[in-house]
């Protein structure tokens, strides 16, 4: 069935998922339904502490058995240590069938590979996945099917019940015995637990690990005892050099800092460029650099910034230190600064549900007036793919692309027009992640191209100094240096799906195949 | 042009290609290990074969490892490659059969 980005989706599909395909990006506005909720397992003795000696304990006393679900955040991003051990002991005691439910995997987890391939693990979940296990994803080697959905995506996902987690991992710098979690503070310090407060709050069983235990209370605490069945005490739940690296210096390539120049004028020259405007940035060299030089322009021209959202890192704090912003909105931390900002008494930690899911009363990304993202590939269309690579592997993440591209009043996605031999602007993406409707204007190296559904936009540009082009222009300069590509060849079978942030299947994914060349089949 | 020895030209930094040519058995044998075989294959085929048919050559063992090198690219190291296995430096054919 043909779904409102085009995409061909296989009843098959529908059917096993039990979805319907992607009408559009307000198609469930207004929907009601009655949020689900964990099996509670009371503490009313007053004699016990909830620490137990290790993992296998825990699992045990969760009760893991075949088939259950785990839920993982990715706060330690590349330094993480949780999955990989939660999995071995799952493995070695002889568990089947597991489905993965975590905000995000990445290279950090290329050993749990072989797990997938011996069965234990048969389903994932997650915003995307990077390294070794998008490559056995995308050749075939996970049972069932691959779920990648936004941050926002997953929060509606476990609220309404779709997704109903068993066990819930929360790694968690600092830990009381009683459960009480904090992201600061402990040798894995990752400033903020955003994206884990869904797991506290409706997994069945919830296990806090850490590697600092503190004495009782551990307060203020950001997932409360009240939600936490099991404390374990290990050695190291992460790499802290991998957890918040050091600041990215300033990027010195001239092609994105020339892309950093056109989306800040961009930015400047729009009608939501006023005084209590808000924002949001990725952490790609251009959108790092296109944040430093709109601080420049907000203080000689003298507008602050109401509020800055994020994914953050130092460009976006040095706004709150310089008093340039209201305050920040964090869902996670990407360098030192970040995780050292989140003292700052405006700098405010949010859920992960507070930030984007669809499925509550109103999320923060719908107050947003610019975000600022990156992308692998845009099309004519102006859809955007960021999970799977041009190649046909899956490589990436959805992260909030899809739920910010949607809030916000002005997404602007940036990339350059080609890498390598690869271009980003393209006739159609390899798989659409983001919809076109949802995408205002594509900067590239080459040219900017307005979205023709913003004449609004087309209008106010119309005096600007900035290089505009259609995005079949733009597609059209890449081809001529590049030549045009071929469809990468898959086969039949689905793999995975790309699930829209409403939970409507928005494209899917299929098995690689093995290149053969047109003459010799 | 007959392929006397073994030789290479290019690097295997992105958007470049080594090109490795040596003496053939009787045909053209092309291998190819490309960054973007999935979406370019074809296309890098057909300028390599089109570039050994301009120098004549019909007798060649020849693997182009690619990083995303562009059809200019490609054609620049498949020249270099052959004209080192005939240890020929001085009066090239710019503009003839190299172009």
């Amino acid at each position: 069935m043909i779904n409102a980005v085009g995409r061909d989706i296989p009843q098959e599909i529908l059917d096993i998922t039990g979805k319907e395909v992607f009408q559009g990006v307000h198609y469930r506005d207004g929907y009601t339904y009655k949020k689900d909720g964990p099996n509670t397992k009371c503490v009313i003795n007053s004699n016990g502490s909830k620490l137990v000696k290790d993992i296998r304990e825990a699992l045990v006393k969760c009760e893991i058995k075949d088939g259950m679900t785990l839920g993982f955040h990715h706060h330690f991003r590349e330094g993480d240590y949780i999955v990989n051990m939660v999995m071995e002991e799952v493995h070695n005691m002889g568990i089947k069938d597991i489905t993965i439910c975590a905000s995000s995997l990445g290279k950090a987890h290329d050993k749990i590979v072989p797990y997938i391939e011996d069965g234990t693990i048969t389903n994932i979940q997650s915003s995307g996945v990077r390294g070794k296990i998008g490559e056995a994803i995308s050749t075939g080697k996970l049972k069932g099917l691959a779920i990648m959905r936004s941050h926002g995506g997953r929060v509606r996902a476990i609220e309404s019940g779709e997704t109903r987690i068993d066990i819930a991992f929360i790694g968690t710098p600092t830990c009381d015995d009683y459960g009480n979690c904090r992201g600061i503070g402990g040798k894995s310090d990752c400033g903020v637990l955003s994206y884990a407060m869904v797991d506290g709050d409706y997994a069945d069983k919830v296990v806090a690990i850490t590697d600092c235990l503190v004495p009782f209370p551990n307060f203020p605490a950001h997932i409360s005892m009240t939600k936490v069945d099991y404390v374990v005490e290990v050695d190291a739940i992460g790499d802290p050099a991998k957890i918040a690296t050091g600041a990215a210096k300033p990027t010195t390539d001239m092609r994105k800092l020339m892309m950093a120049d056109y989306c800040t004028q961009f930015v400047v020259n729009s009608p939501y460029f006023k005084d209590g405007f808000s924002y949001q940035t990725g952490v790609g060299g251009a959108s790092i650099a296109s944040t430093i030089s709109l601080a420049k322009i907000m203080k000689e021209r003298n507008i602050r910034m109401k509020f800055g959202v994020g994914g953050l890192t130092k460009p976006m704090c040095d706004l709150l230190i310089n008093d340039q912003v209201d305050c920040l909105l964090d869902t996670q931390d990407f360098d030192l600064a970040a995780v050292e900002s989140v003292k700052n008494l405006k700098h405010f930690r949010i859920s992960a549900g507070e930030y984007a899911d669809p499925f509550n009363k109103g999320a923060v990304v719908n107050k947003l007036d610019f975000v600022i993202l990156a992308a692998l590939e845009v099309d004519v269309h102006f859809n955007c793919n960021v999970v799977v690579g041009s190649d046909g592997m899956i490589t990436g993440a959805q992260g909030g692309h899809p739920d910010t591209a949607a809030g916000a009043k002005c997404t602007i996605v940036i990339a350059p027009l080609l890498q390598g031999r690869t271009p980003a602007i393209c006739t159609d993406v390899t798989t659409v992640t983001t919809p076109g409707e949802s995408i205002d204007v594509v900067i590239t190296d080459y040219g900017i191209a307005i979205n023709p559904a913003r004449q609004d936009l087309i209008e106010a540009m119309k005096d600007v100094d900035l290089p505009f082009k259609t995005i079949e222009e733009l597609r059209d300069i890449a081809y001529s240096i590049t030549g045009e590509p071929e469809r990468v060849q898959f086969a039949d079978r689905v793999v995975g799906i790309i699930e829209s942030r409403d939970g409507t299947v928005m494209d899917v994914v299929r098995q690689i195949k093995p290149f053969e060349f047109a003459d010799e089949k | 042009m007959e392929i006397l020895k073994p030789a290479v030209a290019g690097t295997l930094e992105s958007s470049d290609a080594q090109v490795t040519v040596e003496p053939g058995d009787g045909k053209v044998e092309f291998n190819l290990d490309s960054s973007v075989i999935n979406q370019f294959g074809n296309q890098i085929k057909k300028v390599v074969m089109e570039t050994l048919d301009r120098l004549d050559i019909n007798n060649v063992k020849i693997t182009v490892v690619d990083k995303g090198a562009l059809d200019c690219t490609l054609k620049a190291r498949v020249e270099a490659a052959v004209y080192r296995s005939v240890d020929q430096y001085d009066n090239l054919p710019w503009g003839g059969i190299i172009r």
